[in-house]
């Protein structure tokens, strides 16, 4: 599995507050929390964002809440890929379960810059930043966290089994 | 190896005569948890199972309690749409509007989580149960639906952070300023994936208030969960709550701890975390000259009993300074009856300030006190990030009780000694 994008970078603990303010919380639709992700840290995130851009950020991304409509709601505006230094644990495993693609590359994550062209390659943890022309290594998820992504997600994990 | 506390009842619950950190395991769940905010994600979720079923009806709480009494049309569907869900599951710990309680008050006063549990909550401060020695830990509302669904979930055991609590707390000194204080100390993810296991000699002289209070605010250092041993007074309160068999268990002598922090408890002094991160503190006496215009006193973090008594032993006499609101939300409709029969609504309606039905509503920016840009609040909750409460541009500066009650009076940000108390 392959990603690749433009990236939106953002800094340390970005919240989940900040991703979808709680004043949207009132729906549970992906499409219509899409529409207000990230609006309190970047207010043109919602109206750049294209369908396979990247969001790479610091440390701690996904801190706070444990609001699983943060990773919906990034999923839902197109986004192919999230990487940073360290994921907050609950934001991790939400991701996990509903199959957004994430991964922790600290060296990856404190290079990458806005507007910098980046492949992620799933299978072989590779981070490529196409417009410096460097190169990283991810931490590749455990097998039992695979089996969950492979399957995409966890209800779908646990109907297969 | 020795295990930790939260290892000794992850590896019971997973059936296994011992864990390790960072092993992955599968644990039997006691409860599974959700509000009106998560709770509709999850039904989503299991509708996609294809086995339609709850594990155990009477092992599942769902709390209305963000923006109830319904703030909303959206927001009255949702809670609608849980209601449905708990009358076609027969759920038995259904809470709505006049039962309702914010959750982390509500499940330990009505003794739905004891010593011992394994407890997710789609809600990441159900970290609060750890007060009671249960392993309890915020998930996502996918997790609450596998929960509900098999009754088990996943989890890394937790490496631990073990915080030694001693000496005793000085007047006008409580469970928020040693959290924040802790926090102050780590960051808000220097416990990132660990437990974080309280002890000490200290423990004794807490309340089990000031206990659910610290252990609430685990996650805004990042930890999975907060701890306490089980001692005498956790014992009469569980006893006094429910009648749930209680197992304790304790951390052996050789357990592994990644960092041991000591903190007396009769050196800390009323803290304030700044704007916009809960690590910013300060104490009270270097805060300097901060005028507010909004006071909260309430939450899952500060709207029991021992908070409503301290807000209203300042109070008492006072007035809520010119121009500031101030709102009280006793966080139970046990803890809002008993703040009646002692006198401290009275107390509060006569300080000038208002006095609400339990909700999450301010704390999450949801209603019920929302800020406008440039207003500043001193609040019991626990998160001051951007536009946490209203406009990205307001402010938060989270606080005890005691702090933000004296702060009410002032009009800008005061521990009690400054009105002589």
């Amino acid at each position: 599995m392959q990603a690749q994008g433009h990236v939106f970078k953002y800094g340390d603990n970005i919240d989940t507050d900040v991703i979808i303010p709680a004043r949207y919380l009132n729906s549970s639709d992906p499409a219509d929390l899409a529409t207000h992700c990230m609006e309190d840290i970047d207010r043109e995130f919602v109206k750049n964002v294209q369908a396979g851009d990247i969001i790479v950020a610091n440390k701690n991304f996904g801190c706070g809440s444990s609001r699983e409509h943060a990773p919906i709601a990034i999923k839902a505006s197109g986004v192919s890929c999230v990487i940073a230094e360290t994921f907050a644990r609950i934001f991790y495993r939400n991701a996990i379960n509903i199959g957004l693609p994430i991964m922790e590359c600290p060296e990856a994550a404190r290079e990458i810059e806005s507007g910098d062209e980046v492949r992620v390659d799933f299978d072989s943890g590779t981070v490529e930043n196409l417009t410096k022309g460097t190169s990283y290594k991810g931490q590749a998820f455990p097998p039992f966290m695979q089996k969950i992504i492979g399957a995409g997600g966890l209800v779908s994990y646990i109907n297969a089994q | 190896m020795g295990m930790t506390m939260t290892q000794k009842i992850l590896a019971h619950a997973a059936g296994l005569p011992e864990v390790e950190a960072g092993q992955l395991i599968e644990a039997k769940l006691d409860l599974v948890l959700g509000n009106d905010i998560t709770t509709p994600v999850a039904i989503h979720e299991m509708d996609r199972f294809t086995k339609q079923q709850v594990f155990d009806k009477d092992k599942i709480a769902l709390v209305m309690d963000h923006f109830i009494p319904n703030k909303d049309i959206k927001s009255a569907e949702h809670c609608k749409e849980v209601r449905e869900f708990s009358k076609k599951f027969d759920i038995t710990h259904y809470y709505d509007v006049g039962q309702m309680g914010i959750e982390h008050a509500l499940l330990p006063e009505k003794g739905l989580v004891t010593a011992g549990d394994v407890v997710i909550g789609a809600d990441s401060h159900t970290c609060t149960y750890g007060a009671l020695g249960a392993f309890s830990t915020g998930v996502g509302s996918t997790d609450m639906a596998a929960g509900m669904a098999t009754g088990k979930a996943w989890f890394k055991v937790p490496s631990a952070m073990k915080i030694v609590l001693n000496g005793k707390l000085p007047k006008w000194v409580s469970g928020k300023d040693v959290i924040l204080h802790l926090i102050g100390l780590i960051g808000v993810d220097g416990a990132l994936y660990q437990s974080m296991e309280f002890t000490g000699e200290g423990v004794a002289s807490l309340s089990m208030d000031d206990r659910l209070t610290i252990a609430n605010m685990a996650i805004e250092a990042g930890g999975k969960n907060g701890i306490f041993p089980v001692d005498d007074q956790t014992i009469a309160y569980l006893k006094e709550h429910g009648t749930k068999p209680f197992t304790v268990y304790e951390a052996d002598s050789d357990a592994v701890y990644e960092k041991e922090i000591v903190i007396d408890l009769s050196a800390l002094e009323p803290t304030v975390s700044f704007p916009h991160l809960p690590e910013n503190t300060k104490t009270v006496r270097d805060a300097g000259e901060i005028a507010i215009d909004q006071v909260v006193i309430g939450s899952c973090t500060n709207g029991r009993i021992q908070d409503m008594r301290q807000a209203a032993e300042i109070l008492k006499g006072r007035k809520v300074a010119e121009g500031l609101r101030c709102i009280v939300i006793p966080a139970t409709q046990e803890i809002y009856l008993k703040s009646m029969r002692e006198g401290l609504l009275e107390i509060f309606i006569e300080a000038g300030a208002v006095v609400s039905t339990p909700t999450c509503g301010p704390c999450l920016g949801g209603y019920m006190g929302i800020l406008a840009a440039g207003e500043r609040c001193v609040s019991t909750t626990n998160r001051n990030f951007v536009g946490r409460m209203g406009h990205v541009d307001s402010e938060i500066y989270l606080a005890s009780p005691a702090v933000a009650a004296a702060s009410a009076v002032t009009g800008k940000i005061s521990a009690p000694d400054a009105l002589g108390l």
